[in-house]
């Protein structure tokens, strides 16, 4: 039994378990905060015990994470949480495997793992805290910022469509797609449990004011509401809803039934000998 | 959006303590978040809230006899997603003097003693409604008890968020 094991067996695991003695470093009032409490509550309502529990990230404000909770972590290299992630579910598929990342780090530095990893439908839940923008790096505007956001690095705005990532989570084969609000970290919390317990890829797209580079961000949460409609489990419907809401409705969009992957179909080497005669010349 | 009122004393003063947990564990983040920011003042100032609302909760569990904690109890959500007596995790600066961490504790404060008042009128059980009745004067002595000691704190500054170095630069 490890350290990790010995410290929290599975009866006693309450949200303060998962939290580890690492204070995050956001700004007063980031709404990471918010997700943070979330995932501890989210693992506590799960109840698997922090050693068996992988927490993956890339970089970025967000993505700090695996450092604040007591789970085993990994701090990746930037845009890539999701093919770390994939790894160690292959690898170790007993493991509840969490990603965590921001919108620059997974939509536009990690866009095409986004991509495969819906496709793939590995068994991980990816949490991203989308703040329309590269807060860490000062500002810059990332995927999801509005074409005419203006900023002293992007006078007048860029001009660029935004990203949509949860139609393209559906049009990329994740197995459940939702969206949440950081103010509302009881609701959060519920939605990301939901996720971890359904098979396959899920994604939760979670909207987490930055108070720094966009404090009007904080009108969110007298803005956001639920979802009038139910989880849907069928894609098109889930995206024509999605691509005509005006990104605020919060809830589970979509709960799929897609197979997901395994590796283990006997066909894979089981030890290091059988490995090495795999690729013996 | 009025609150459901719970049906029995036990079921109420449970939410009750949920209440008082989820508004310690709020200003135990803030608290954390202002010691990192190099805060002390502030951070001081909500440590001390964490302090009180553990006395709040530990008071619940010993009027209660309750020998542990009551589990799945859930602080519903009032006026917005947060429980009625938590401080809004966006509503902090980090520059912020203790005055404004009152006046933010003074709110919350106010709010629990209009969740609890609100409560005391949709209760349709008799000891329910006692002992929301309780709570709102409990929680609209707090009310006075802040006050007091906002009197004590000097008021911030005009210039109390002018940073020479802010973290994003406007012009």
């Amino acid at each position: 039994m490890n350290d990790l094991a010995a410290a929290a067996p599975a009866a006693a695991c309450t949200p303060a378990t998962f939290k580890s003695a690492v204070k995050p470093v956001w700004c007063p009032g980031c709404g990471d905060y918010s997700v943070l409490s979330a995932i501890t509550k989210a693992l506590a309502m799960i109840g698997r015990p922090p050693h068996e529990v992988g927490v993956v990230s890339g970089i970025g404000c967000s993505s700090r994470i695996p450092a604040y909770t007591s789970c085993y972590g990994f701090h990746g290299v930037h845009g890539r949480s999701l093919a770390a992630a994939t790894g160690l579910k292959v690898a170790r598929p007993d493991l509840t495997v969490i990603v965590t990342g921001g919108d620059g780090d997974g939509y536009s530095i990690g866009g095409n793992h986004f991509l495969h990893a819906c496709r793939r439908n590995v068994d991980l839940t990816y949490i991203v805290m989308d703040n329309h923008v590269y807060g860490m790096t000062k500002g810059q505007p990332s995927p999801t910022t509005e074409p005419d956001w203006d900023s002293k690095l992007a006078p007048g705005g860029t001009k660029i469509r935004v990203f949509h990532p949860m139609v393209v989570a559906l049009a990329a084969g994740a197995n459940f797609v939702a969206r949440a609000f950081a103010g509302d970290p009881n609701g959060t919390a519920a939605v990301i449990a939901q996720a971890i317990r359904h098979p396959g890829f899920s994604f939760v797209e979670i909207l987490s004011p930055c108070v720094t580079f966009r404090p009007e961000q904080k009108e969110w949460k007298s803005i956001v509401r639920p979802a009038s409609a139910e989880a849907t489990d069928d894609p098109a419907l889930a995206a024509r809803r999605v691509m005509s809401d005006d990104g605020l409705n919060i809830g589970v969009l979509y709960a799929g039934n897609r197979p997901c992957y395994r590796l283990n179909d006997g066909s894979a080497a089981s030890n290091v000998t059988d490995l090495e005669m795999e690729f013996r010349v | 959006m009025k609150p459901t009122a719970p049906t029995t004393v036990e079921e109420f003063m449970a939410q009750a303590y949920a209440m008082e947990l989820e508004a310690q564990q709020r200003y135990a983040d803030l608290a954390d978040a202002m010691e990192m920011h190099n805060n002390r003042e502030a951070a001081e100032l909500f440590r001390k809230m964490v302090v009180i609302e553990g006395k709040h909760a530990a008071q619940i569990m010993a009027e209660m006899g309750w020998k542990a904690p009551p589990a799945n109890a859930v602080a519903p959500a009032w006026e917005g997603f947060d429980s009625a007596e938590q401080v809004p995790v966006d509503d902090v600066h980090y520059l912020m003097r203790p005055w404004h961490a009152l006046q933010l504790a003074l709110a919350a404060e106010q709010r629990a003693a209009r969740f609890f008042a609100e409560l005391a009128m949709t209760a349709k059980d008799e000891s329910v409604r006692k002992a929301a009745i309780e709570l709102r004067d409990e929680e609209l002595e707090h009310v006075e008890l802040v006050r007091a000691w906002m009197a004590k704190v000097p008021q911030p500054e005009k210039d109390w968020a002018e940073d020479p170095d802010p973290p994003r630069y406007d012009d």
